[in-house]
C-alpha cells in the first residue's frame, strides 16, 4: 500500500456524477409512461381545467378593459367553483410530486434492483439525483403541459393574444410551481430513502403535507396568540406580532408559494408583508407594478423555496449515503 | 500485474461491537472459481459487499485488480461483475431492455450495446424471451439475467452471492454451467453458497467461514485431508479372492473397510492402479472400481461438529 493511502481512503476518484443521464433518462421515461402518471395527469386536468373553465366564462361575460386580463385567468376564483387555478395548483402540485417520489427509492430495495445498480460504475451521488432529477422533469411536463392548455383555451375563448409582460409572468409562475414541486418531491424521496415500505413513506409525505395545510396555520396563529401580550398598547406591537404570525406562517412552502404567485400574477401587489391600512395612504392603489419591481418582490419566497428544496434533498442524500445496500 | 485478481488482509467489518467479518485474508487467484461457504451469518454476503465498495470498511485493506474499492469504486465496479443474493429486474422493462440499462450506465457505446446484450442473451439461452418483460420470467430465468450481465459487461472478475439458492436441481446444474463457462472464457469466479455438494463440483478452491473467520481454505481434497484426516477413497468391488487382504497390501492404504458388496479403502494417495494390479494378479476379478471424491458436506458437517465441541 502506498503511504497516500490511509488519508486518501477520505477521497474517492472519479465524477460523482457518472451514470447521472442514464438514470435520468430512465426516470423521466418510466414515469412517463406509467400508469400512475396517467393518473396524475388526470387528476391534474381535473382540478386546473375546472376553475379555467368557469374563470374564462367569467371574464368572458364581464368585459372591462383590464390591461392583466389573460393573468386574471390564473387568478380568478369564479363565482361558481370558489376556487381559482393557483388556488387549485397548491393542492395538485405536492400531491403530483409525492405520488411521483414517494416510492423512488425504496421500491428499488424492494425490487432488490439497487444492490445490482449500484453495481454499475455508479455512485449513490448519481443516482438519488438522476432520480430527483428525473422526477422533476416529470412535473415540469406536466406543468407545462397544463400551463400551454390554459394559455391556449385563453387565446380561443377570450379572443385576444396575451401580451408579451404577461407571457414572462406567465413563465415566472411556471418556474415558480415547478420550484414549488421540487420542494415536495425532495421531501417524498426524503421518506423514500427512511422508510423500506413504500406506503409507510407515502402516509409520512401526505401527513407532512396535511399537516402544513391544515394544522400549520392554527399552530402558527397559537403561537402568536401565546406571544401576545394582554393588551396591545401600541401600532408597533400590533404590528411585530402579525410579523411573527406571517413568519411562521411561511415555514410552511405552501405560504411561500401562494405570495410568489400572487406577486407575480397580481401585478398591483405592492407588498407580501404585513401592512397597516395607514401605510398604504400615498401609493397609487391598483397602480401595477413593473415585471422587475415584482421579481425583487418575490425573491425571497422564491429563494426560500429552492432552498428548502436543497435543504431536504441534502439530507436524503446524506441518509441514503449511510445506507446498507442489501435488501 | 499480480496472479491475483483479489487480496485482502486483516478485512475487517464490524456492527457495533460484532464482528461480522473478522480480519480476514483472502487471495482470489486468476482464472479460478473460489467459493466462500458458510451457514448463514457467517459473513459471505458482508465479504463480498467490501470487496465492491458497496459497504464501508472497518479496518484492514482489500484490493481489487488493482484498485482500493474505497478510494476507487467506479473503477472496481466497471471491471467486477457482482450478481447479488436474489437478484432483482425491473419488471416492466424487457430482457433487453433491463440489460440496456445497464450498459448505459456502463458507457457502453450505441454501436456495440445491441450486439453484446444479444451474444450475452444468446449465452444464457435468455435469446428467445429477450422482448418479453422480466415480469413474467422465472426464478431461474432471472438468475441467468444476472449472469448475462456480467457476460454483458466483459467482467474480468464475476461475484455471485448463493447463484443456486432457491433453484431446482435441473436449472442449479445450467447455472453452474454457466459459470464454468465464464471461467473458460477467462473470468475469475468468487461465489458464496451453502449448497455444498453442488459447489464442490464447479470450485478449485473454497474457504469456510465461520463466525466472520476464515476456519479453512484450500482445494477441497487438501479440506478433507485437514479434516477427515483422509487422502483419497476409493470403492472396489471384486470376487475371487480375499479382496480386503489384497487391497491392505498396498503401499499407502490405511483402512479397508465393508459397505456391502464392496470395500471402502482409504489412503494417503490415489491407489487405483495399485488396487486394480494387485485384484487382478492375486486372481480375482474387478467388476467396479471407483474413485469416491471427498464430499464438502461430510468436511463441512465434520468440521463444524468439531468446532462446537471444541467451544
Ligand atoms: N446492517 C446490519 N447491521 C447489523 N448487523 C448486520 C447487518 N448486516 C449483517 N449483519 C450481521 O453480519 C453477520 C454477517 O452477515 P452476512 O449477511 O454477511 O452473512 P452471510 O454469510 O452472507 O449469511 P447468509 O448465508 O444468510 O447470506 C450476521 O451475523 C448479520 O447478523
Ligand atoms: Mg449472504
Amino acid at each position: 500500500m502506498p503511504p497516500s493511502a490511509a488519508h486518501g481512503a477520505l477521497r474517492r476518484a472519479g465524477s460523482p456524477f457518472t451514470g447521472l443521464g442514464p438514470v435520468f433518462m430512465k426516470e423521466l421515461s418510466d414515469h412517463l409512461s406509467s400508469v400512475r402518471m396517467s393518473v396524475l395527469t388526470l387528476f391534474v386536468i381535473a382540478f386546473g381545467a375546472l376553475p379555467v373553465a368557469f374563470a374564462l366564462q367569467d371574464l368572458r361575460n364581464v368585459v372591462i378593459s383590464d390591461p392583466y386580463l389573460f393573468l386574471r385567468i390564473f387568478t380568478v376564483a369564479p363565482e361558481r367553483v370558489g376556487l381559482s387555478f393557483i388556488v387549485a395548483l397548491n393542492f395538485v402540485i405536492p400531491l403530483m410530486a409525492i405520488g411521483l417520489g414517494f416510492d423512488s427509492v425504496n421500491s428499488e430495495f424492494n425490487r432488490r434492483t439497487l444492490s445490482r445498480v449500484l453495481s454499475q460504475p455508479i455512485y449513490r451521488d448519481a443516482l438519488l439525483l438522476g432520480k430527483f432529477l428525473g422526477g422533476l422533469a416529470t412535473l415540469a411536463v406536466a406543468l407545462v403541459a397544463l400551463w400551454l392548455i390554459v394559455l391556449g383555451s385563453g387565446l380561443l375563448l377570450l379572443g385576444l393574444p396575451p401580451r408579451g409582460v404577461e407571457v414572462a409572468r406567465g413563465v415566472g409562475f411556471l418556474i415558480v410551481a415547478i420550484a414549488y414541486g421540487g420542494v415536495w418531491l425532495a421531501v417524498s424521496m426524503f421518506f423514500s430513502v427512511i422508510f423500506r415500505s413504500t406506503a409507510t413513506s407515502a402516509l409520512c409525505a401526505l401527513g407532512l403535507w396535511l399537516f402544513f395545510l391544515i394544522l400549520w396555520p392554527m399552530i402558527a396563529s397559537a403561537i402568536t396568540l401565546g406571544f401576545a401580550p394582554t393588551q396591545i398598547t401600541s401600532i408597533d406591537q400590533y404590528t411585530s406580532l402579525q410579523e411573527l404570525g406571517l413568519a411562521l406562517q411561511r415555514l410552511s412552502p405552501g405560504t411561500l408559494f401562494s405570495e410568489a404567485v400572487v406577486g407575480l400574477l397580481n401585478p398591483e401587489t405592492r407588498t407580501l408583508s404585513f401592512v397597516l391600512p395607514i401605510q398604504m395612504r400615498g401609493a397609487i392603489p391598483e397602480a401595477p407594478l413593473p415585471l422587475d419591481q415584482s421579481l425583487l418582490l418575490i425573491w425571497p419566497q422564491v429563494t426560500g423555496l429552492i432552498a428548502s428544496m436543497i435543504v431536504v434533498f441534502a439530507a436524503a442524500y446524506v441518509v441514503f449515503q449511510r445506507e446498507e445496500v442489501r435488501a | 500485474m499480480a496472479e491475483n485478481v483479489i487480496e485482502a488482509r486483516g478485512l475487517l467489518k464490524l456492527y457495533g461491537s460484532q464482528r461480522a467479518v473478522d480480519a480476514i485474508d483472502l487471495d482470489i487467484q486468476r482464472g479460478e472459481i473460489f467459493g466462500l461457504l458458510g451457514p448463514n451469518g457467517a459473513g459471505k454476503t458482508t465479504t463480498i459487499l467490501m470487496m465492491l465498495g458497496l459497504s464501508e470498511i472497518s479496518g484492514g485493506t482489500v484490493n481489487v485488480l488493482g484498485f482500493n474499492p474505497v478510494r476507487e469504486p467506479l473503477e472496481v465496479k466497471r471491471r467486477v461483475g457482482y450478481l447479488p443474493d436474489a437478484v432483482g429486474f425491473y419488471d416492466h422493462l424487457t430482457a433487453r431492455e433491463n440489460l440496456a440499462y445497464t450498459a448505459r450506465l456502463l458507457a457502453i457505446p450505441r454501436s456495440q450495446s445491441g450486439r453484446r446484450i444479444m451474444e450475452a442473451l444468446e449465452s444464457v439461452t435468455l435469446a428467445d424471451v429477450a422482448d418479453k418483460r422480466v415480469a413474467t420470467f422465472s426464478r431461474g430465468m432471472r438468475q441467468r439475467l444476472g449472469i448475462a450481465e456480467i457476460v454483458m459487461k466483459q467482467a474480468e472478475v464475476a461475484i455471485l452471492d448463493e447463484p443456486t439458492s432457491g433453484l431446482d436441481p435441473h436449472a442449479t446444474f445450467e447455472l453452474l454451467e454457466m459459470i464454468r463457462g465464464l471461467k473458460r472464457s477467462g473470468v475469475a469466479v468468487l461465489l458464496s453458497s451453502h449448497l455444498l455438494d453442488r459447489v464442490q463440483s464447479v470450485c478449485d478452491r473454497v474457504a469456510l467461514f465461520n463466525k466472520g473467520k476464515i476456519a479453512l481454505m484450500g482445494t477441497v481434497v487438501q479440506l478433507a485431508n485437514q479434516v477427515l484426516g483422509a487422502g483419497h477413497p476409493i470403492l472396489v468391488e471384486a470376487t475371487g479372492t480375499d479382496v480386503a487382504a489384497a487391497l491392505r497390501g498396498i503401499e499407502g492404504v490405511q483402512n479397508v473397510a465393508a459397505e456391502g458388496d464392496a470395500w471402502r479403502v482409504t489412503a494417503d494417495r490415489d491407489v487405483r492402479a495399485a488396487a486394480a494390479q494387485r485384484i487382478v494378479s492375486a486372481g480375482g476379478s474387478l467388476t467396479r472400481l471407483a474413485d469416491l471424491q471427498p464430499s464438502l458436506e461430510e468436511v463441512y458437517t465434520r468440521y463444524f461438529q468439531e468446532a462446537r465441541h471444541a467451544a
